[in-house]
């Protein structure tokens, strides 16, 4: 017992010198002493033991108000309401799907939550619950929204919006999903006609860019310039311009298992976008649109796009990013 | 001792004790897969631990399958160990697995999977109140030996402990044969010094690899905030 009492407490003083603004950058591993302080709220990652709190996993000691947690570096990804997530269907149920996204448990994916064939009025029946896996099957990727996260940690999603649902003519990758940073948009068209979405999962979906896809990220752009159009004089029809588009895709098209004809030079753009994100979280870099622009630049210069599974290119790659990153900065 | 890192694998990691090297890999807390879906428990997470001995890792090539009887009491052994401290009721409906491969044998099999398995849950980002270390301890005459090697194992009465250090407390002693208490005692004792020393040892990589990572963190988080308000 001695042993931690001394060792702790004066760790996390030394360590906070290092960053001056932020006493949150402790670094304690499992059956550390956190605080001896009982005034403190535990948070995850703690437990509190004696009067004492400890910590439970490795990581970053973290306060908030009166409120410590520890948040470990690793780990698995939990979701949260709104999270932009991949996913890959595991098991088809009564009214829902079981899809992974990499949580703890499988999310569920009710039928009432994903947009069916034929428009937003559409209503659901019985013969859709019988042909749920004309929909989506065992093994097909989606991406969707978490809905809603309940206490047992069982995770509701939804697809109800252009923007998620069922995915093809790409490949996935997988990166821890601390790697991932949290944006307001998650789909992004990149150089070389290929579209990522980065799944705040960790999940990555590298496709090519399809004209549907195209308008549905500039959907809001769209929007803005229809409303300036209509400035312009009476446009009956136009401010519906969401609505109406929501019923020509809603049609079976949505649910297609078909790819689409990909050229080779987009296959290797995909190919080259997949080595570039696989070669940043190796170098556990935090993955960002930005940085995956620059990372697929600086790999223009190797005209083989397979040699970036090297680990030495991977490494140069990451610090040609940082050091590009470096130059933009500052 | 290593963290190796393995693709899929939400956590992994290497010891070496003498000659004996032993893998773990934790997957999870994950939905249980098809075949132990009826282990799953509703207030906690199952811990499934599975042992297996590559071809090459003993001399003399006595191999060992997957279903043989020592391998699997040791699977048992750590599963047993290490359930009362991972918090297991913070993963309910879930589970935890873990795969532990022999890469080389030399006397201590159990303990260094136990000494690989706490890192991997640790790697795993698994919560437990504490690390588990584990040692073997032989008698020699009256003299306590630590970290047995092979031949001394198969000689000697021996006792393996796993305990966790800063309390002291033991989750598990076993000792094949008959030895003096008074005797035990002391080799108790000195096998939870030695555990502590090797906790110190585990304390100080798995350290140096958390500060690593938030290095290489800070450093993107850093230049992107650059970015942004550039």
């Amino acid at each position: 017992m001695s042993v931690i009492s001394i060792s702790a407490p004066v760790n996390i003083d030394s360590d906070s010198d290092m960053s001056d603004d932020d006493t949150s950058r402790a670094i304690v591993t499992p059956g550390e002493l956190v605080t001896d302080d009982p005034s403190w709220m535990k948070g995850h990652g703690t437990y509190f033991l004696n009067e004492k709190t400890y910590s439970s996993v490795a990581g970053n000691v973290s306060r908030v108000n009166r409120l410590l947690s520890v948040i470990p570096l690793r780990g698995k990804y939990q979701a949260e309401t709104g999270d932009h997530v991949v996913g890959r269907i595991t098991e088809v149920g009564n009214k829902r799907w079981k899809v992974d996204i990499g949580c703890r448990q499988d999310a569920v994916l009710m039928l009432g939550s994903i947009n069916l064939p034929g428009g937003v009025l559409r209503r659901k029946s019985e013969s859709d619950e019988l042909q749920m896996r004309n929909f989506l099957k065992e093994g097909d990727l989606l991406n969707a929204e978490v809905q809603s996260t309940y206490a047992s940690g069982m995770v509701a999603l939804h697809t109800r919006s252009l923007k998620y649902g069922k995915l093809r003519n790409g490949i996935l990758l997988q990166v821890p999903s601390s790697l991932v940073v949290k944006s307001k948009n998650h789909s992004y068209d990149m150089p070389g006609n290929v579209s990522v979405i980065l799944g705040v999962n960790g999940y990555i979906w590298i496709s090519k860019t399809t004209s549907y896809q195209l308008s549905a990220t500039n959907a809001a752009t769209n929007r803005a310039q229809a409303s300036i159009e209509s400035q312009a004089g009476y446009n009956p029809g136009q401010a519906s311009v969401a609505i109406t588009r929501l019923e020509e895709e809603s049609s079976w098209e949505i649910y297609s298992d078909k790819n689409d004809p990909i050229s080779d030079t987009i296959r290797n753009n995909i190919t080259r976008y997949y080595n570039v994100i696989r070669a940043l979280s190796y170098g556990e870099l935090g993955i960002t649109e930005q940085r995956i622009i620059m990372g697929y630049e600086a790999s223009l210069a190797y005209t083989d796009d397979v040699s970036l599974i090297d680990k030495e290119q991977m490494e140069t790659l990451c610090l040609d990013v940082i050091n590009n990153e470096l130059m933009r900065g500052n | 001792m290593t963290f190796s890192s393995q693709a899929n694998a939400d956590g992994t990691a290497t010891v070496q004790q003498g000659l004996t090297t032993a893998s773990a890999t934790v997957f999870g807390p994950r939905e249980p897969r098809a075949q132990s879906r009826g282990t799953l428990l509703h207030d906690r997470a199952s811990l499934s631990v599975e042992v297996g001995e590559a071809a090459w890792a003993q001399q003399g090539g006595s191999k060992r399958s997957r279903g043989d009887k020592r391998l699997t009491e040791v699977a048992a052994a750590i599963r047993d160990t290490f359930e009362p401290v991972v918090m297991l009721q913070l993963y309910p409906r879930t589970e935890i697995s873990v795969y532990v491969q022999v890469l080389g044998s030399d006397g201590g099999i159990l303990s260094t999977a136990i000494n690989a398995t706490t890192l991997a849950l640790i790697d795993a980002g698994v919560a437990m109140t504490d690390y588990i270390t584990s040692l073997s301890i032989g008698l020699h005459l009256t003299q306590p030996l630590l970290d047995l090697s092979g031949p001394e194992e198969s000689d000697i009465p021996h006792l393996v402990v796993a305990c966790l250090p800063s309390t002291g407390k033991i989750t598990l002693a076993t000792l094949e044969t008959r030895i003096h208490v008074d005797r035990f005692e002391e080799m108790l004792d000195v096998g939870v010094e030695g555990c502590r020393v090797l906790h110190a040892e585990m304390q100080a990589e798995v350290r140096q690899r958390t500060t690593t990572i938030v290095e290489r963190m800070q450093m993107g988080q850093g230049s992107t905030t650059a970015v942004a308000t550039a």
